[in-house]
């Protein structure tokens, strides 16, 4: 008899045979290369590399994935980790069309608003990473021309002040002492810059949630 | 066969990833499409949602494709386009095939021809060291969630709480990251210049340029804000706020950048 799934139940059974299979395939990639081109890796040099690069991934990535999903959902969590680029797209896509929508991340609604806005945008990234790739040679110069150089490095602030604006002036109670927390400590912390920003994220998640136990505990949100 | 880090066979290998990749994309939207069709809501409202992530997705995106142009100098096109396209950055994939030629005394960067040797290296280092997401979410997702839809039915208000709360400490960390460099105001010399190093450069640079981000961020959050005060006279400001607060953000980048450096 074929068991009745739940809708969830389905997203994570499919989720869980897409991930992995994308999985294999990625490690496939090398492993055809290294044979269509009989070339074995260079071993000793394989494991230095990834002694020198792995453990630090290894780890920001079980926080991601603990931070991430829960705010992701179950399909935009499957999606986001194969894709990429959650902070910076695929979370703050999803943010936005779960306010637009006034659904709640936990209900049923909020999963699959979330859901389709991030497989929507994936779609559209890869896409146009594809036109990218197959116009490689008249887009460069426009992409690499220095004049636009300042606004694609200035894509977070510009990011982040539109999302920030909207989040924070509705949650301003919870949102005072993580904004202030940061602010002091990216302000006065040399190490912390573009490149440690997301070490800083599950920090900061964890700061937020405490704080809005204390407030909730004292019936202040 | 000769190696070349263009090969199109290597194209080939590629794009079937990507491929799947996108399939993947299109099977969940799908999904997701079709129950909210059986659980009765709003179409038009699902579809506006599409529009909305679709039109916010093309900035950040081509932003991705200006770091698959500069990663492909050094690695050919093939492998920063599927690495961009599955899970990578700019940053993380630049570490990656740093840290795997230099294990073999050698310098990205300074190679002429990449060996069929080095790139399956340098492909290899990238994959393994970034692939945690892809096999945690399974392993841990479904619990993870499940935690959460338990407490919505126990505490309906403090999920809906720490939900919010979850998204405002993302969005927090990334506040304070704007204001990173402003410590270059009083780090400027009696020139108003500091000495700075990105990707491995030494820069001088104006001692104001620690504003720009802050400037951006500033535009863009009150483009967001007259977007909201137009939305009652042009209701499909509402749903284009975001993208359009982050490409006049983008945009006032240029003059800012070239009036504080």
């Amino acid at each position: 008899m074929k068991k009745n799934l739940s809708y969830m139940d389905s997203v994570h059974r499919d989720g869980r045979i897409w991930n992995i299979g994308v999985m294999i395939l990625l490690l496939m990639f090398p492993v055809t290369v290294a044979f269509i081109f009989g070339a074995s890796p260079d071993w000793m040099a394989l494991l230095k590399g990834l002694i020198a690069t792995a453990p630090m991934y290894w780890a920001v990535g079980v926080i991601e994935t603990i931070t991430f999903v829960p705010m992701l959902g179950a399909g935009g969590s499957y999606l986001s980790f194969v894709t990429g680029n959650i902070s910076n797209l695929k979370l703050p896509c999803a943010i936005n069309a779960l306010e637009q929508n006034q659904v709640s991340a936990s209900s049923e609604e909020g999963e699959l608003i979330s859901t389709i806005a991030i497989a929507t945008s994936s779609i559209v990234t890869t896409v146009i990473i594809i036109l990218g790739v197959v116009l490689i040679v008249p887009l460069t110069p426009i992409l690499e021309a220095p004049v636009l150089e300042p606004a694609f490095a200035q894509m977070l602030p510009a990011l982040f002040g539109g999302l920030g604006v909207a989040f924070v002036s509705k949650n301003w109670k919870i949102a005072v002492a993580p904004v202030l927390l940061m602010l002091v400590l990216f302000i006065f912390v040399p190490a912390l810059n573009e490149g440690t920003v997301g070490i800083m994220v599950p920090v900061s998640v964890l700061f937020t949630i405490a704080v809005a136990r204390i407030l909730y505990k004292k019936g202040v949100v | 066969m000769e190696f070349y880090v263009n090969h199109p066979l290597l194209f080939i290998l590629a794009g079937v990833l990507v491929a799947v990749v996108l399939a993947q994309s299109v099977y969940f939207l799908v999904k997701a499409v079709r129950r909210s069709k059986v659980i009765g809501m709003d179409q038009t409202k699902i579809r506006k949602t599409i529009q909305t992530a679709a039109v916010f997705t093309v900035a950040p995106a081509v932003a991705i494709v200006i770091s698959v142009i500069a990663l492909s100098k050094s690695l050919g096109l093939p492998l920063p386009w599927l690495r961009l396209s599955v899970v990578g950055s700019l940053s993380y994939e630049t570490i990656a095939a740093e840290n795997a030629v230099s294990a073999m005394d050698l310098t990205l960067g300074k190679i002429d021809a990449l060996t069929a040797q080095q790139y399956v290296n340098i492909v290899l280092v990238m994959t393994v060291s970034i692939m945690v997401g892809i096999w945690l979410v399974p392993v841990i997702g479904k619990k993870l969630l499940s935690g959460m839809s338990n407490l919505e039915h126990k505490d309906g208000k403090w999920a809906e709480i720490l939900n919010n709360a979850m998204f405002i400490g993302m969005i927090s960390a990334f506040l304070g990251y704007v204001f990173c460099n402003i410590s270059r105001l009083w780090l400027a010399d009696e020139s108003g210049m500091v000495t700075v190093e990105e990707s491995g450069q030494v820069l001088r640079l104006p001692g104001t340029s620690g504003l720009v981000p802050v400037c951006v961020m500033a535009v863009s959050a009150l483009t967001m804000v007259l977007c909201g005060l137009g939305m009652k006279k042009w209701k499909w400001l509402n749903d284009y706020a975001l993208p359009i607060s982050l490409v006049v953000g983008m945009a006032s980048a240029i003059p800012f950048t070239a009036w504080l450096g």
